[in-house]
């Protein structure tokens, strides 16, 4: 049950963009969402469609997969919709009773669907593609430079590294709990609010025990491995350019800047 | 009260790429009464197949009867299979969440809805039989040791007083003496109380100490179904799939191979002795009457 979360989960699947080098992905991303937010008119749209469609078959992650993830915000989508088709101003193309649809209000609530649908497909192709680790590792060498100002970044992505390791453990911990409380007769979709927040106790209790106790394991055996901070720290698989990366980089800029110049030519 | 497995199939994550069949085509039939154990590789299917066996997790194809019932049909009811049939998971110490020892093993039978009093009965039986003495009840579980711990939490299932008790490695990761504590109790409730007990392991010994009915499962499919005697009579094709005989077996294997007249299919250490000592006053005796 819990088991089917896709949002941003991994995928393997071994294609050129899971190969990419994840400071590549990560700038990509930003790169897209500066394209997602700031593009105008219709050939700027066609543009990034036609760069996203190629970029998720190029990713070899079925596109039904992926909608999968969209499920999460379906609610969100609705309401954006709404408010932007009722409450935009502007020339009136329908209106009943109190409500009024203007051209500009359906333009903008089909702007602002689309966009939050891309923003989703596109961050979620980065995390489809990139195992946590690389995703961390390309922050923590990406944002090296923040060093000098005495930002602890290897600390910071240690830490963000370990949240992550840590939710599908305990994940698997909240499934089991509940399953071992469910055969003891616990039920936990039932009755009220009340109700349903007094069934946590049983899972929660145990959950925190379980999270204190495997932190408090971890700590100790990377004392044991003597693990001390990012100083002098050197890694198993550095992170090195190769030339596809080059490549992607170029190809980031050109899309950067084909959006960019649309959007004067279309103003 | 019986349990029939047919043609259970089981497959995690359909449809992705994480896809695993952990069932393929069980059948089984579970009779009243008796102390069966399963045993398997990591990952052969193990815990999987116990949880079928309670409803926690529906199989994706096949049937589960239940006394001759359908409890894949829609008017089964669930809870009623889990007061029947007491599953203790591995680890159980980790499900203990209430303050006090007494309470927690209430649990259990207050969400059967019973009366406070029939609730307090009961879990001070379940904590009798597990051998936990008064003055633990009003402690919290979390000052317990760890074996302390999992007969809290096997009282807990044991309160709600099921006809089938399934334990999936209730040994694992206990002492010697722990280890013996707790299995002495689980054959105690097979005999005085006629408890059907499934026990879920990866001691050859402790299999070949208690069960009467032994399932090897090997990447998801039953490989063996026998006495325990039987099943090790296959040494050799236990070890292809990553188990083995119990270790007296190989000895008196080794002693039959040498030329004494050992009976190799011995399973545990009291047969083994008397088996020896048996070849050892034939061969003296032989030897007797040769002088």
């Amino acid at each position: 049950m819990i088991r089917d979360i896709t949002l941003g989960q991994y995928y393997p699947a071994g294609s050129i963009l899971h190969k990419l080098d994840p400071r590549v992905k990560l700038l990509g991303t930003m790169i897209f969402l500066i394209a997602v937010f700031s593009y105008r008119g219709i050939p700027g749209l066609v543009c990034i469609t036609v760069c996203l469609a190629a970029l998720i078959k190029l990713s070899k992650v079925p596109f039904s997969y992926m909608v999968k993830g969209l499920r999460a915000i379906v609610v969100l989508l609705a309401l954006t919709c709404v408010f932007n088709l009722f409450l935009t101003p502007g020339e009136v193309v329908f209106s009943f009773w109190k409500v009024t649809i203007t051209k500009e209000g359906i333009n903008l609530s089909f702007r602002m669907v689309l966009r939050l649908i891309y923003l989703i497909l596109g961050t979620s192709l980065m995390t489809l593609t990139t195992t946590p680790n690389q995703l961390t590792d390309g922050l923590e060498q990406g944002l090296k430079p923040l060093n000098r100002i005495h930002i602890p970044v290897h600390e910071l992505a240690m830490m963000m590294s370990i949240a992550l390791r840590f939710i599908p453990i305990l994940i698997e911990e909240t499934d089991k709990i509940m399953k071992a409380q469910t055969a003891r007769g616990a039920n936990f979709d039932e009755g009220g609010l009340i109700q349903k927040a007094k069934s946590m106790v049983p899972l929660l209790v145990p959950l925190f025990i379980s999270a204190f106790r495997r932190a408090n394991d971890l700590a100790l055996a990377m004392e044991a491995r003597c693990y001390h901070g990012g100083e002098g720290r050197t890694k198993l698989h550095p992170l090195r350019y190769q030339t596809r990366d080059y490549v992607a980089y170029v190809l980031m800029l050109v899309f950067l800047a084909g959006v960019v110049a649309l959007r004067f030519f279309s103003s | 009260m019986s349990i029939e497995l047919k043609h259970i199939h089981y497959v995690y994550s359909a449809g992705t790429a994480y896809e695993k069949h952990a069932l393929d085509d069980i059948n089984l039939t579970i009779n009243d009464g008796e102390f069966i154990g399963i045993v398997g590789h990591t990952g052969s299917g193990k815990s999987t197949l116990i949880q079928h066996m309670n409803g926690l997790i529906k199989a994706s194809g096949g049937e589960l009867l239940y006394d001759g019932e359908n409890i894949y049909a829609k008017d089964f009811s669930m809870k009623e299979l889990r007061n029947r049939v007491g599953l203790v998971f591995q680890y159980p110490e980790h499900q203990l969440f209430e303050a006090t020892v007494f309470e927690d093993v209430c649990f259990g039978p207050k969400n059967q809805g019973l009366s406070d009093e029939e609730v307090k009965a009961r879990a001070s039986a379940a904590l009798q039989s597990v051998g936990l003495s008064e003055k633990y009840y009003e402690q919290s579980p979390f000052e317990l040791s760890g074996g302390q711990k999992r007969r809290v939490a096997i009282a807990g299932v044991l309160a709600m007083e099921p006809k089938m008790l399934i334990l999936d490695e209730p040994t694992a990761g206990l002492d010697p003496k722990g280890r013996d504590e707790i299995l002495d109790q689980i054959q105690k409730l097979h005999r005085e109380r006629g408890l059907t007990i499934i026990l879920v392991s990866h001691s050859m010994e402790d299999v070949a100490n208690y069960v009467e009915r032994l399932i090897v499962m090997d990447k998801g499919s039953v490989k063996y179904d026998g006495t325990p005697r039987e099943v090790f009579a296959h040494a050799r094709e236990l070890e292809q799939i990553g188990l083995a005989a119990p270790q007296v077996t190989y000895l008196l294997a080794q002693l039959a191979e040498e030329g004494f007249a050992v009976d190799s299919t011995a399973i545990t250490v009291e047969e083994a002795k008397q088996s020896i000592l048996a070849a050892l006053h034939g061969q003296n005796r032989s030897e007797g009457t040769t002088i």
